[in-house]
């Protein structure tokens, strides 16, 4: 049959088509469809604005000092976009670094073991707490924000609790001594220089995550469901997407990077103090939002969220180097925060608008 | 587009056949009971038409058939053997598909990725094996040609199609992957007389493939304009069971409005 459902006629000016090779609109207006645009436009600006008021924000060694902050909310952002495009929340993402890093002191510490044992047994807790998070959000029902306020709350109870009945204070003795310290410390938080410019290995392994969770999103099957889980869950779980397996898995994505994260901490400083890492969720969140993830589910890229972050570490960096009262990150972060959420929802509309 | 369905339907379907047979159904939700009772045949090549009002039982019936929620009481049999599906991936591999009305597409999805959704061609088998992409668009892009269907653009969101064009593409889709059974949920609803009229026309073109089709309404006109036989449900019993040669639209939009309810009801208003 040959008749068109199309309701509108096709507007005689665009030229057919082969029809060996699908149809598609310009690049130009692709690249307006993608996410990642205005996050990318607000950091260009913000770092021109920065790049015009502060003398010291100009230098290289700046540069490296704004990634390395910038790479200390993007790692665990990544997760937690990949989250949010699959349409759930995880407010234990700010604490559960702490707890992850307390936790591979600890044990190390205390039973006298290598430190590679410590980590590896806070990788394997975090991991259940990612499942136990996901698990109680399909099985239950209830929201992923709720959820995952209980568990935020449970971590920083424990933290807290733990920390000062083992060590009495609030916070962990010093492990650089013990064996296999140096060679985490390589791999979690190393730097090195290149022409004089200090690179700190967060920043490496923060693009890679970057790289690995587009290749992800955009490349394969689970990308696909990622997408799918957060845009609509019954029209996914009808086409027989494991949609329970999907979100219990990015909770658990979430949980390593807070792992990852949490690790560099301890190996960075080599003490750990229980009570950090409260407030950080939101961080992670914004990033999210800021580089065009949808708090709704469905839409946004991990370059987004690393964009986001960017942000972040422009501007804690930059209002420091132009001299004013870092109380004002606050307000400026807020600020984004509504912003970049009227934006995406105005790039939501669109997106959306029959053409 | 006839030749399109012709082309993907199974070859072993052979008209009349039954490829699903209830036989006493029933389902309850604890002490409530939304379904009872329900004998339902689907034979290949033969339009099934359910009506019924709000919360009559269609969608609890849907579920059934699709793998959502099991059946409680009763048999459901598929292609003559003994069945109770544990989830909608099941259903899909033994070649019933659903097509619901709100939630058959993902909106934000590209036409490409909502088409593959669930059946992604990957090369490999690894967990995290690329997709292939340019076959997926590919594909897409023919089969949607073939039936008429003119999207603009094979990456733009399935949202900015209209809800017959969705519609289409959701049974195309269910086709393409080698449905045996067409289960559609109320697939007019939302439209106009127009985009109905495409819907109703190819949901004809699947039947004359051979397949099975479940066609789940509340409208008695579409229905008698494709159905082969016709059941009606009420607060979850079937009330009427007939075939095409047994019934006129007459009788059934007057049984749809209410029949005899409706009668008395009319004979209390009199003045």
């Amino acid at each position: 049959m040959s008749q068109t459902v199309a309701t509108e006629p096709e507007p005689p000016a665009s030229p057919p088509t082969p029809p060996s090779a699908p149809a598609q609109r310009s690049a130009f207006s692709r690249l307006l469809a993608r996410p990642e645009l205005g996050a990318l436009a607000a950091a260009i600006a913000i770092f021109i604005f920065f790049f015009a008021v502060a003398e010291p924000f100009r230098s290289l060694p700046a540069l490296s000092t704004i990634l390395y902050a910038s790479s200390q909310i993007g790692i665990v952002a990544v997760g937690v976009a990949l989250l949010m495009i699959g349409g759930e929340f995880d407010l234990s993402a700010g604490v559960s670094v702490i707890t992850a890093a307390l936790t591979a002191s600890m044990i190390s510490y205390q039973f006298s073991a290598n430190m590679w044992v410590g980590t590896l047994v806070s990788l394997v807790l975090m991991m259940a707490i990612g499942f136990v998070n996901g698990y109680l959000v399909v099985r239950t029902g209830i929201p992923s924000f709720l959820v995952t306020l209980g568990t935020f709350f449970m971590l920083q109870g424990i933290n807290l609790g733990v920390t000062k009945i083992i060590s009495g204070t609030v916070s962990t003795e010093n492990v650089a001594d013990i064996d296999g310290f140096a060679s985490l410390k390589a791999i979690f938080a190393s730097e090195f220089a290149v022409g004089g410019v200090t690179i700190r290995a967060t920043v490496l392994w923060w693009l890679l995550f970057v790289a690995v969770a587009t290749w992800i999103l955009l490349r394969t099957r689970v990308g696909n469901w990622i997408f799918a889980v957060g845009g609509n869950a019954d029209s996914a779980r009808a086409v027989g997407v494991p949609v329970d397996k999907v979100k219990i898995g990015l909770f658990m994505a979430v949980a390593f990077l807070a792992w990852f994260y949490g690790q560099h901490r301890l190996y960075a400083f080599s003490t750990v103090q229980s009570g950090e890492g409260v407030g950080n969720e939101f961080l992670y969140i914004i990033a999210a939002v800021v580089g065009g993830c949808l708090l709704t589910g469905g839409y946004g890229s991990a370059i987004g969220a690393a964009i986001g972050a960017f942000i972040f570490g422009m501007t804690t960096q930059g209002i420091v180097y132009a001299g004013w009262d870092q109380d004002w990150f606050r307000f400026f972060l807020g600020a984004m925060l509504l912003l970049a959420t009227m934006l995406n929802l105005y790039v939501k509309k669109i997106a959306l608008t029959r053409k | 587009m006839t030749d399109t369905i012709a082309e993907h339907a199974a070859s072993d379907l052979e008209v009349g056949s039954p490829l699903i047979e209830m036989d006493g159904v029933g389902k309850s939700y604890g002490a409530i009971t939304a379904l009872e009772g329900i004998d339902l045949r689907v034979g290949a090549g033969e339009v099934t038409c359910v009506l019924g009002d709000n919360g009559a039982g269609k969608s609890t019936l849907i579920k059934i058939m699709s793998g959502l929620h099991p059946h409680t009481s009763g048999s459901l049999k598929v292609d003559g053997e003994e069945t109770r599906f544990g989830s909608p991936r099941e259903a899909l591999d033994r070649g019933i598909a659903t097509v619901y009305q709100d939630l058959a597409v993902v909106s934000l999805m590209e036409v490409w990725r909502n088409f593959f959704l669930g059946s992604e061609i990957r090369k490999g088998n690894f967990p995290l094996a690329p997709m292939d992409i340019a076959g997926m668009r590919r594909i897409a892009d023919a089969e949607l040609r073939k039936m008429g269907i003119a999207v603009k653009d094979i990456n733009q969101p399935i949202g900015t199609l209209s809800g017959g064009q969705r519609q289409c593409v959701a049974i195309a889709r269910a086709v393409y992957f080698g449905a045996r059974v067409l289960i559609l949920d109320e697939p007019t609803a939302a439209l106009g007389v127009k985009q109905s009229g495409v819907v109703l026309k190819y949901t004809a073109a699947a039947r004359d493939a051979g397949l099975g089709v479940v066609f789940i309404t509340h409208n008695p006109h579409h229905a008698y304009l494709v159905g082969d036989h016709f059941i009606i449900l009420k607060l979850g019993r079937r009330v009427l069971d007939r075939k095409r040669s047994e019934v006129t639209l007459e009788e059934l939009t007057a049984e749809m409005a209410g029949g005899q309810e409706l009668a008395e009801l009319s004979h209390e208003l009199k003045r």
